[in-house]
């Protein structure tokens, strides 16, 4: 078997080949289905409904995919320069506990700064946070050549080790009988709901619109077009004068940046404060998002409430039929895996050797 | 630090030392493998996963705990032949099939430990594997017969790779895929072979966690030990005899801070410990990167005929 490059791929197979994908892979996981004893059509009906079926499914599903989204542009935009940060598990953390320190210290007085001027220093602290902690392996690849791989997969669990010391200590909260979480962010850095009686709240907006500005950076400005050009090939792009390690570092600051923010959104729009369990592996879902968006920013949005959509549906499915919940972790694994060969296919065709 | 030397003084210590090194080992030399013939394997860690579940199910279904092993090196073959497919056949990158193996490994394994024990609380457990008494080494003889198979592994594979026509051919994949082709060796063959063998080491890594180290199967119970394999193989540059020492340092520091943390001296945060086997891990890489020799075509997918 060998690949021949295509001359020319149409948008139509672009723009199928991801769905087919999809298809492809509820097929094969109906196998699961049935091995659990359920009904197949039943329980992906309920999948469906559960994630999509009413105002309420779909507000819960929307509340799920702004940390999706958030952490889905931040591996976008590192993976865009071949930057692999898999950190943004830990990016989200630190992300969420600098935005308690600015606005959940000092017993809740918040410095005494007017809420706006103080909602956006906690925005600040928490992309600044996330950005300082991918700069260290950004530069540790670029000045010695350190594997930032495996450099950010390992501060994933350090991080995780910092935010549960600090719960048990300076970040406390003592009202919590004990129960590991930090303290709360005041009231009134709380995003506001979209729709009442639901959680689904502002971030949502907060989300679409980072997606729209990284589009906008990516397609149409020097830092945008240098980051496309290291990712098509560094050298070449360096020999035109790209400076290589300064956009590197710059992509490491936004994807850091977005990370951290999706933690700050987390804790002001849902949980308001941080707990150990707040995330679960939303850094490494938006490895997932941004593969199956083909690395597009807007596409981020569209894969996002895809997955949320499947994690959500799955909750409420495993309750009517009894089909274990990991099915959609299952599904969403596989459907990246399905993409990925489908949108090769886009580009290549099979020839017998 | 009279507590500290006391304890090193204690076998009990080297004990846990060579047992926390084992899947370490078995789990470096599968990346190193993999590695050797050009190709990244993130999937590591979800391989781990699934032959820690799928040999344990099996010893749990009746098998004998030596099947249980051989079943965790099956599965983590078909994995292994899953990424070779990926990133060997079809050259995609190696970063995101490995990882996209990672995760579909976990979610599979326990999809299907929740299908075959719905309701428990409690984890259902096996007779594991029993130390070798008849062993007259001492530190040795407390450990699985999976710990002696882990060491053995380490000078059969420095052979293979080194004194063997088998070992020069994938390490030529590795370097210089092009170069290989010229002299006649199919390096989509050969890089697949080495993925799945790699990928068969890490299944029974796996495996040493629930077939010996406990006996039932836990969700996390991984827990990033495959990722560290993956820094263990840069510390090694590459070399079954390093990747050994790499895995008893990092074994033997994290022995160290488990029992700091229980000793009584101990005054800062227990994650301060826990963090410390990480720490060390990336300050390895950062002391080793300098000079790590790369095989040259790491992470390079190879098409034939195409540069």
């Amino acid at each position: 078997m060998r690949l021949e490059k295509r001359a020319t791929s149409s948008a139509a197979a672009l723009v199928l080949a991801p769905i087919g994908a999809v298809v492809f892979t509820l097929l094969v996981s109906s196998v699961l289905v049935w091995w659990a004893g359920a009904a197949v059509t039943e329980t992906y009906a309920l999948l469906l409904k559960g994630g999509f079926g009413s105002v309420f499914a779909l507000s819960e599903t929307l509340t799920r995919a702004v940390p999706l989204i958030l952490t889905g542009l931040a591996v976008t935009v590192a993976f865009k320069a071949r930057l692999f940060n898999i950190g943004a598990e830990g990016q989200l953390y630190v992300g969420a506990l600098a935005a308690v320190a600015v606005g959940g210290m000092h017993s809740g007085t918040g410095f005494d700064l007017p809420p706006a001027l103080l909602f956006g220093l906690m925005l600040l602290a928490s992309a600044l946070a996330g950005a300082l902690l991918l700069l260290g392996p950004a530069l540790l690849k670029s000045r010695l050549g350190v594997d930032e791989v495996v450099t950010t997969l390992l501060l994933n669990f350090i991080v995780l080790l910092f935010v549960s010391m600090m719960l048990d200590g300076p970040m406390k909260d003592p009202l919590a009988m004990g129960w590991p979480q930090s303290v709360a962010l005041i009231g009134d850095l709380e995003l506001s709901k979209l729709i009442p009686q639901t959680r689904l709240h502002t971030g949502l907006l907060w989300a679409c619109a980072l997606a729209v500005v990284v589009w906008v950076l990516m397609r149409y400005t020097v830092l945008g077009f240098d980051i496309r050009a290291i990712g098509a090939n560094a050298r070449a792009a360096a020999f035109a004068g790209v400076p290589v390690t300064r956009t590197v570092v710059l992509v490491a600051m936004l994807s850091g940046a977005l990370a951290g923010l999706a933690g700050a959104i987390e804790v002001a729009g849902r949980t308001g404060y941080v707990t150990l369990d707040m995330s679960p592996g939303y850094g490494y879902t938006g490895i997932v998002i941004a593969m199956l968006a083909g690395l597009h920013p807007l596409a981020v949005v569209a894969a996002s409430v895809f997955v949320a959509g499947m994690l959500v549906g799955a909750d409420s499915m495993s309750r009517a039929v009894g089909v274990p919940t990991f099915i959609a972790d299952v599904i969403v694994a596989a459907s990246l895996i399905a993409v990925l060969v489908a949108t090769l296919m886009t580009q290549y065709r099979v020839r017998r050797a | 630090m009279m507590e500290v030397l006391d304890m090193l003084a204690q076998p009990a210590f080297w004990i846990a030392v060579l047992r926390i090194a084992t899947p370490l080992i078995l789990g470096t030399l599968g990346v190193l493998l993999c590695e050797r013939a050009g190709v990244l394997n993130l999937g590591i860690e979800g391989i781990m996963v699934a032959g820690a579940f799928a040999g344990w199910l099996a010893v749990y279904g009746g098998a004998s705990l030596w099947t249980g092993v051989l079943v965790a090196a099956l599965t983590g073959a078909v994995f292994g032949l899953l990424h070779a497919f990926l990133t060997v056949s079809l050259a995609l990158s190696q970063h995101v099939s490995g990882l996209g193996i990672t995760l579909l490994a976990t979610a599979l394994s326990y999809y299907g430990y929740r299908v075959s024990f719905p309701k428990v609380s409690t984890p259902p457990t096996i007779e594991p594997f029993a130390d070798m008494d008849w062993l007259a080494i001492p530190v040795l003889a407390q450990q699985t017969p999976l710990t002696l198979l882990a060491l053995l592994l380490v000078p059969l594979l420095a052979y293979v790779l080194y004194r063997t026509p088998l070992g020069l051919a994938v390490r030529m994949v590795g370097e210089n895929p092009q170069a290989a082709e010229g002299q006649g060796v199919s390096v989509a063959a050969v890089r697949t072979g080495a993925i799945v063998a790699g990928s068969a080491l890490m299944g029974v890594a796996g495996s040493f966690l629930t077939l010996s180290a406990f006996n039932a199967f836990f969700f996390n119970m991984v827990n990033g030990r495959g990722w560290i394999c993956v820094a263990l193989v840069v510390f090694a540059s590459w070399r079954p005899g390093k990747a050994l020492l790499g895995a008893l340092l990092f074994a033997f520091f994290d022995a160290l801070q488990l029992r700091l943390q229980q000793s009584s001296g101990a005054t800062l945060p227990y994650q301060m410990y826990l963090m410390l086997p990480y720490v060390l891990s990336i300050a390895a890489l950062v002391l080793v990167a300098r000079k790590a020799s790369y095989p040259q075509a790491l992470m390079k997918p190879y098409r034939k005929g195409e540069r």
